[in-house]
């Protein structure tokens, strides 16, 4: 080898060993930057990605818990759970929903209204797993579509627990019913705070006592902690918290009496409450019409909605508090202990009734033409006179009556242990400059005083409201909120909590005014408008019918029911306690567009009253209506 | 009783001449690494372990017998094994079989293997001969017909489309290039022209490509889909902590979050079960394993050696730093094994011929004169 050569190689060899050189460093550089990025990722984020590998791993499963059972006061299961087979579909999982349900009818029915429901549960129910196309499959079903369950990604059969309410349409109103938890739901329930308590669990209580008592109802929600591979499947079980059931509740409500009560209505509308007037708990609670509490809770089909919702008999509506109604005559024997009590009137207070109460030149007429002749303050209730109680009302005034009936609740919320009571009105000037906007209505007239004595006017009261005032009278001025729960069962503890009466209130009055008027409250339902009805009751009581117009009659036109349509007739009511000596009830009822008291609600009233208090089961075929079964002439005067 | 000591010692010698100690121990503990992620990674299909076995005894085999060859003689195999693997390559685009939307795949008789694969060894051979045959006059025209070498089988391999290998082999052409003295000033030219042509590049560039591309910048813009594999390879590795989760105590690992975790994602399994600390020994290793390459190709004495020594050791750098970049997520998804760790036989016997080669190189280097 040539000197030059050798140098040239020498060289050569001197600028590749500098490019190795080169090359050790940037891959030193290199690996420092990967082990950086290690750094970074390792013990930097580690916490990060510690916890995101256990979401991975780690799935909270929630475990619903079972609602609570509601009894009656006798342990009369009202509303339990059922285990039944669903047919449910994944929306997320399935392609074509529309085909999915048209291939499943081929397996197992499906009928117009499985999917008119499935449409509008998919519509309206939040972020829904899956949702039933069908729910209580047959063995023979299920073991269909288990052989064709290859043909059905995101279709599965569930074993679910379903709310039975084995008594139907009976104390509908009472229980009322549970359904898919909507929107609404969803944000009322994240308001409250206790939405994690609800994973897992697709219905609440959406009416009734089903919806007041939902905390007590629905329970704790479990947790199983399930190890889960790549592909969601569980591997193993890490750590379980059982669900806790809901607390059973037990009512005050009697269903047989209940039963005895909704029989005796018939096919009539109206309402009924029974109340026991030492604690305010409730015995008897009917709204008519009602309604199958069954049908919601799957989810109600369309068909059966609108049914529901566009009847004329509005059965949802509950009218035991959410109507309101004139009191009609049943006003009377509190506006007599109001003059009592204020020394407007004495025991002795008469007066010679011409038929008719004259005030500024207007007449305002009695129920019985030509009037009671001469009628005294225990006659004025006996025989129910309008002429001696629009004198009363205009003697008082209409400050001095507002404020009396207050105390007895009239014109505000019972606060009965159910949602969507209505305040009703207390007519009072007060009231009306609040109601009204402009001067000229919002001025109150004298004479507008005197048709309030009979219970007509402004005044508007719901049932709860009337039996609870009945009831503090009943009871000597102790007023009971009245309470359909008498106790809540924790199953897991076996602790039970009773539900206290709560005294409102103690109405002060004086013992011979309240005996005075219980005295002429009994002689009603002895000689009076009620007589008839209470014939031959085999314990003391009293009572008071009423008739509340629904339409008003002008000065000289005489009411006609014959002529009037069927919904513009009167209503018919009655309130009655028994016994006389310590009542143990207090009932009020209501017949809409029934006519007199004493006609349609007050043989309803001795119907419940028999049973409840001896026993007694209504005779006959049709035990809610017997027949039109009192004279005329007394039933005039109403 | 002389002779009887005497004579297995002899074949000792023999049967070890050539065979580089150190080179040998570092690959063997890297695969050992492997075996045990390999097992931890397989625990469902427990015939890995000993297929890799199986595999290693082969690519030791063929090592031990490149190892012998001086590198003059492995110079005569470099122009008919480029050409051999050029013909191969286009008999892959004409007549392959494809798996998974990519035509890699050859039949021969009853095995198939990838063609792509000769090249990573190949194209090194070639280019390092071709540089060497042209030691005394290495102008612009030497290195253009270098480069011309180097984009004919990478295009090849890129069109089938297969970009992990396209990348690796054009990365080891590179080296050789690169080591062969290119100038500094056509180097910076060629990576501004480089980094020009990547807009006409991404239009030529298949969907799943793209994806895996723009996934990289953001994996959660598609977290099921091109972006599952490195988020999951990510919390495998961040989730191992400085210690690990232990040893088969994996839980991405054994719950199959991690997506190919036997072969181009072992990293994610090896990462979390032996956290900061093992990485910092596997890096370790590659790096002693590369600084012994480069010290072989340092002292090799002739051109082609030095070369083929030199782009060989970056190669094995090329491939740990691409896959733990992409497992740990700072690099794109594309196939490129971890060197001596992922489970295949192919590559681990690519690796060990390499091996071969270097111990050659090394064994040889006093063999001064061509």
């Amino acid at each position: 080898m040539k000197p030059e050569e050798l140098k040239n190689h020498e060289k050569e060899l001197y600028y590749f060993q500098l490019r190795v050189g080169f090359a050790g460093v940037a891959v030193l550089v290199a690996f420092a930057l990967l082990f950086a990025r290690f750094f970074q990722l390792q013990v930097v984020q580690h916490d990060t990605y510690a916890a995101k590998a256990e979401d991975n791993r780690i799935s909270i499963v929630p475990i619903a818990p079972n609602r609570g059972l509601i009894l009656d006061r006798n342990g009369v299961v009202l509303a339990r759970n059922y285990s039944a087979y669903t047919l449910e579909i994944f929306p997320a999982k399935v392609k074509d929903v529309e085909r999915t349900i048209q291939e499943l009818g081929e397996v197992v029915e499906v009928q117009a209204k499985d999917r008119s429901r499935f449409r509008k549960l998919y519509a309206e129910t939040r972020n829904a797993e899956s949702l039933p196309i069908r729910t209580r499959l047959t063995d023979e079903e299920v073991a269909r579509f288990a052989a064709n369950r290859y043909r059905f990604p995101g279709v599965e059969i569930k074993a679910r627990l379903f709310r039975q309410y084995p008594h139907g349409d009976l104390a509908s109103h009472v229980i009322g019913y549970i359904g898919r938890i909507n929107q609404k739901d969803q944000e009322r329930l994240e308001e409250l705070d206790v939405e994690a308590n609800y994973r897992g669990t697709d219905f609440i209580g959406k009416a009734g006592l089903e919806a007041s008592y939902q905390q007590e109802l629905h329970g704790t929600t479990g947790m199983e902690q399930v190890e889960i591979d790549a592909a969601g499947r569980g591997i193993r079980t890490l750590a379980r918290t059982p669900a806790q059931a809901g607390n059973n509740i037990t009512l005050t409500l009697d269903i047989k009496l209940q039963e005895v009560a909704e029989a005796a209505f018939g096919d009539r509308r109206g309402a009924l409450v029974a109340i026991e007037p030492s604690t305010g708990g409730v015995l008897a609670f009917v709204s008519k019409p009602g309604f199958d509490p069954n049908l919601f809770v799957d989810g109600i089909d369309p068909q059966s909605w609108a049914e529901l919702n566009n009847s004329p008999d509005r059965p949802l509506n509950n009218r035991a508090i959410a109507g309101v109604y004139p009191p009609g005559s049943t006003f009377k024997p509190y506006l007599a202990l109001a003059a009592l009590e204020s020394g407007k009137r004495t025991f002795k207070s008469a007066i010679n009734d011409p038929g008719y109460f004259e005030f500024g030149g207007r007449r305002f007429r009695d129920s019985k033409p030509g009037g009671n002749g001469y009628v005294d303050m225990f006659k004025s209730i006996v025989v129910s006179s309008d002429t001696f109680y629009y004198q009363v009302a205009n003697d008082m005034g209409i400050d001095a009556i507002a404020g009396f009936m207050a105390k007895f609740g009239f014109g505000a919320r019972s606060g009965i242990d159910l949602d969507g009571e209505a305040v009703g009105v207390l007519p009072s000037p007060e009231w009306k400059q609040k109601r009204f906007h402009r001067p000229e209505q919002q001025k109150w007239y004298a004479g507008e005083t005197i048709s309030i004595g009979i219970g007509q006017g402004y005044n508007a009261y719901t049932p709860i409201q009337l039996a609870v005032a009945l009831a503090t009278l009943a009871a000597d001025g102790d007023m009971y909120r009245p309470h359909l729960v008498s106790h809540i069962d924790n199953l897991r503890t076996g602790e039970r909590r009773s539900i206290e009466p709560v005294l409102l209130r103690h109405v002060p009055l004086k013992a011979e005014n309240l005996d005075f008027v219980k005295r002429a409250m009994a002689s009603v339902n002895k000689e009076g408008t009620g007589a008839r009805a209470f014939a031959s009751a085999l314990y003391t009581n009293g009572g008071k019918t009423g008739t509340a117009q629904v339409i008003g009659m002008k000065q000289n036109e005489k009411y006609d029911e014959k002529k009037v349509a069927e919904r513009h007739r009167d209503h018919s009511l009655f309130i009655v306690f028994a016994p006389l000596e310590s009542p143990k009830i207090a009932l009020m009822v209501i017949v809409e567009n029934g006519g007199f008291g004493a006609r349609a609600a007050a043989p309803i009233a001795r119907v419940v009253l028999d049973y409840y208090l001896l026993g007694k089961m209504p005779e006959g075929d049709q035990p809610g209506a017997p027949k039109p079964a009192v004279d005329e002439d007394a039933e005039e005067n109403d | 009783m002389e002779l009887a000591q005497l004579a297995p010692r002899r074949l000792a010698a023999r049967l070890f001449a050539g065979i580089d100690g150190t080179l040998l121990a570092l690959s063997l503990l890297l695969v050992a690494l492997g075996l045990a992620t390999l097992f931890s990674a397989s625990y469902e299909q427990p015939g890995r372990v000993s297929a890799q076995v199986a595999n290693l005894a082969v690519a030791l085999a063929a090592m031990w017998v490149v190892a012998r060859i001086p590198p003059q003689t492995l110079m005569r195999f470099a122009v008919p094994a480029y050409f051999i693997g050029l013909v191969l390559l286009v008999a892959v685009a004409l007549a392959g079989e494809v798996v998974n939307g990519a035509r890699r795949w050859l039949h021969v008789g009853v095995m198939r293997f990838q063609p792509s694969e000769i090249m990573k060894l190949a194209l090194p051979m070639m280019l390092a001969w071709y540089f060497h045959k042209n030691e005394t006059a290495l102008r612009v025209r030497a290195f253009a017909v270098a480069g011309l070498l180097l984009a004919v089988p990478v295009l090849l391999i890129a069109r089938q489309p297969d970009l992990g290998t396209a990348v690796l082999v054009a990365a080891v052409g590179f080296y050789v290039i690169f080591f062969a003295g290119i100038g500094w000033k056509v180097l910076v030219g060629l990576g501004v022209l480089g980094i020009g042509s990547l807009f006409p590049l991404w239009g030529m560039l298949h969907d799943y490509q793209r994806r895996r591309i723009l996934t990289l910048i953001d994996p959660t813009q598609d977290p099921l889909g091109a972006g599952y594999h490195t988020i999951q390879s990510t919390i495998a590795v961040g989730s191992g902590g400085l210690t690990g989760k232990g040893w088969l105590h994996g839980t991405q690992t054994h719950l199959e979050f991690i997506p190919e975790r036997h072969t181009d994602f072992i990293f994610a399994v090896f990462s979390e079960e032996f956290g900061l600390i093992g990485n910092a020994l596997l890096i370790t290793l590659y790096a002693l394993l590369i600084a012994r390459g480069l010290m072989i190709a340092a002292n090799a004495p002739t051109f082609f050696a030095r070369l083929l020594a030199a782009s060989v050791t970056l190669m094995f750098f090329t491939y740990a730093f691409v896959n733990m970049g992409m497992v740990s997520g700072i690099l794109p998804v594309v196939g490129v094994p971890l060197p001596f760790i992922s489970y295949g036989g192919t590559a681990l016997l690519t690796l060990f011929i390499g091996i071969g080669i270097l111990m050659s190189v090394h064994s040889h280097r006093r063999l001064v004169q061509t």
